[in-house]
């Protein structure tokens, strides 16, 4: 039995390698994707593109925009002279938000009365607008209890020695400066090696029916579970060749901390590769045309990674997709992810996603496998 | 060029779809998956953030302030630890994002006019969560301290009243800030782009590996017309979904639509055109499925997921990335819908935006017509 299965395995191995252009995508494209994913999946929101219209020309309303510049989340790109322009601009996507500052503001502050400040916001898109409306607001209440605290400090410095205050710390553990690369190229890492074995593996057994070779095999006397460990054992071994390349990409061009075990990323990692072999190899089974194994595959990945927390946080989503995910891999080896290259936590705290691993990787690899038996009938 | 050879083209290619329903159903059922996937399952807005709070103090003061936590609809209190360790396990755990804990003394050192420090400890491992409820927590506890300096002043006779400033946000074009109306029109790029490139570049590599194209060539169409061809019923499919991605946007998800339908259609033909004609180039250049499904994943899913805007921010992204989106169409496409869609933009702020995706459709096209007359020698 095993010389059969090593057989099978050197065989499957001559496939992939013989082929120069399947060579060349199992190397080049992960990395340009590991590369984009790391870049582009960001929800960060600095420089903001801002417009300035300062209708009072005063020592407050200069300070108070000068506070707006030296944060550092908005760039200022254009001071207006009138209203009509911010509509405009806003119109034609050339900034996302405009500052207006009323006459009067300064008087109003000095008279300790409602003054305020108007911002437009270009709501498009909502998770930038909703981060900038929370800075906006950050350094309007900063600017006023400064302001507050230097009036008092001129009028009455001993009263102004006692104000009470309730002062907040933040401390953002695993990610201290709050990077959007530390959560998205773990991710990625995950992402990446779905893709690349799910679509290596649907094609696996389909092109051998389409090309005819399955039959061939089948007259063979190789049983259903040595077939499906043969297709399995070099997707395995080149899935996990791939983890290698796409982690050192993380780790050197990104430098992103490995806080955690190797040993446990290798474990999960092999349970995960696991299950989506399992997939790749049931959608190939049930598949007729190498076409239908692509379009059912894509069917798989887009919600797998959707669903999985990649990028779109899990508990907002409604109860029904939020059951959905539980039955999605890639969810619980993004918190293994996560958890080993930031946290560094142990299987202590991780096994709950290990089981969930092991459970899908047995279920498919036996469907699988039971299928693969049916269409040898 | 004849019509008659070309519309004899688009029947053959039109019975070879209508042979496979399998294929056919998923390309129509695309849309609506990816919908309702994409559209309830991407909220990047967070409600009931798990909340731990550890009081060191316990008075009525401290309590008051967990009170102002727990009755904001963005915290749900899930634990209310005993000692420091608790919390910490509950954060480790990921049982709680976020840790309140309030300092001993808390309200003796308001009482006296002391300013007091309340930490927040918040799990950063997904950072943009993070960011959103560090904005919350500030909010929350800056409202506090307001109010305890005005006790405080009203206690102690009147000091001097402090100025108010208010940040007056309006949000435009999306007015409630809600994500779906963000991601939802982006969605249609993201299915055309997928049923653009993947159905034509495997559906023409299929027949280069079959042997079938070198028969059509020995017949007197010339190339154009086998492009043309080949093309227009896979054009008729993915207009129908647009049709449908666009129906459900606007009656299932409210999304509102304000711009002219007219505008919707000819944005979506040329783009629907570009990536057509881009699966038709890879599979004249492919040799095999599996490299012409790998070469579409990469030309067209990954630049219409990542680069296009649907939801990551393109004036995020670092300067070399953003040189590269700009040579994918999607981002003009995605530009546009989002444009049409909540802005109502009409044909003027569009013009430069549609004129990308026709040179991008026209150089592809060139390319492809020649790629494809060269393979013929």
């Amino acid at each position: 039995m095993f010389a059969r299965i090593w057989q099978f395995v050197v065989k499957e191995f001559i496939q992939v390698w013989r082929d120069p252009r399947t060579r060349f995508s199992l190397i080049v494209p992960p990395i340009i994707q590991v590369i984009i994913f790391g870049y582009a999946a960001n929800f960060d929101v600095h420089h903001v593109r801002t417009a300035v219209l300062d209708q009072d020309h005063s020592l407050e309303s200069r300070e108070l925009i000068s506070r707006f510049v030296a944060s550092g989340y908005f760039r200022i790109e254009d001071v207006l002279d009138h209203r009509a322009q911010i509509v405009d601009l806003i119109d034609r996507g050339q900034v996302t938000l405009a500052i207006d500052i009323l006459p009067g503001f300064a008087e109003r502050m000095r008279k300790r009365g409602e003054a305020s400040v108007q911002v437009i916001l270009d709501g498009t898109n909502s998770n930038t607008a909703l981060i900038a409306l929370g800075y906006i607001n950050q350094i309007a209440q900063r600017y006023q209890q400064d302001y507050q605290r230097d009036f008092l400090n001129r009028i009455a410095p001993v009263a102004a020695r006692r104000f009470p205050q309730v002062l907040l710390q933040e401390r953002p553990w695993f990610n201290r400066n709050l990077e959007d690369r530390m959560f998205f190229v773990p991710g990625t890492i995950g992402s990446v090696m779905m893709v690349m074995v799910m679509t290596l593996t649907a094609f696996a057994i389909v092109r051998e029916r389409e090309i005819g070779t399955l039959e061939q095999i089948m007259v063979t006397p190789i049983r259903p579970v040595e077939f499906i460990l043969g297709k399995t054992i070099p997707y395995m071994l080149i899935a996990l060749f791939e983890l290698a390349v796409i982690s050192t990409v993380g780790v050197l061009w990104f430098e992103v901390p490995l806080r955690g075990s190797p040993v446990i990323l290798l474990a999960a990692s092999l349970l995960f590769i696991a299950g989506l072999l399992g997939t790749g190899l049931l959608i190939s089974t049930m598949s007729n045309t190498q076409q239908q194994a692509m379009v059912v595959s894509f069917f798989f990945i887009q919600p797998a990674i959707t669903l999985s927390g990649f990028g779109f946080p899990i508990s907002s989503m409604p109860p029904v997709l939020q059951w959905l995910t539980y039955a999605d891999p890639l969810r619980y080896y993004l918190v293994v992810l996560r958890s080993t290259f930031l946290k560094g936590v142990g299987l202590d705290l991780l096994w709950p996603q290990f089981a969930g691993m092991a459970i899908f990787a047995a279920v498919t690899l036996t469907a699988a496998a039971l299928r693969f038996s049916k269409t040898l009938d | 060029m004849s019509l008659g050879r070309i519309l004899a083209l688009a029947r053959k290619e039109t019975i070879q779809i209508w042979r496979d329903p399998r294929s056919l159903a998923v390309v129509l059922l695309m849309p609506m998956m990816l919908m309702a996937l994409l559209g309830y399952g991407i909220g990047l807005d967070q409600t009931n953030v798990p909340l731990c709070v550890y009081d060191r103090e316990g008075s009525q003061l401290s309590q008051d302030l967990l009170k102002s936590f727990v009755s904001n609809r963005y915290f749900s209190l899930k634990l209310d630890a005993g000692n420091y360790p608790e919390l910490i396990d509950a954060i480790d755990g990921g049982q709680c994002t976020v840790g309140v804990v309030i300092p001993l003394y808390f309200s003796k050192l308001l009482g006296a006019g002391q300013p007091a420090t309340v930490q927040a400890i918040i799990d950063a491992t997904d950072n943009n969560t993070a960011n959103l409820i560090i904005g919350y927590t500030q909010a929350v506890v800056a409202r506090f301290s307001a109010g305890v300096q005005l006790d405080y002043q009203q206690r102690n006779g009147p000091l001097l009243g402090a100025p108010a400033l208010s940040v007056d946000a309006r949000t435009w074009f999306n007015e409630d800030l809600e994500s779906r109306n963000f991601i939802v029109p982006g969605v249609v790029a993201l299915v055309m782009a997928v049923i653009g490139t993947f159905l034509t570049s495997l559906t023409i590599a299929r027949e280069w590996e079959r042997g079938t194209m070198e028969q059509l060539v020995s017949t007197p169409v010339t190339p154009l017309e086998i492009i043309a061809g080949k093309l227009i019923p896979y054009f008729v499919i993915g207009m129908a979904d647009a049709l449908s991605c666009a129906a459900i946007s606007v009656w299932w998800f409210e999304v509102p639509l304000r711009g002219s339908y007219l505008l919707l259609f000819a944005a979506s033909s040329i783009f629907l055109a570009g990536v057509l004609l881009l699966g038709f180039l890879i599979s004249a250049y492919a040799k095999t499925q599996l490299a012409a499904s790998q070469f579409a994943l990469l030309t067209t899913f990954l630049p219409a997921f990542l680069l296009s805007g649907f939801a990551f921010p393109i004036d995020q992204m670092p300067m070399a990335v953003r040189m590269v989106t700009r040579i994918f169409p999607a981002r003009y496409y995605v530009t546009a819908l989002k444009g049409i869609f909540l802005k109502g933009a009409g044909i003027r702020p569009l013009a430069t935006d549609m004129m990308a995706m026709a040179i991008f459709a026209i150089v592809v096209g060139a390319a492809a017509a020649c790629c494809f007359r060269k393979r013929l020698d």
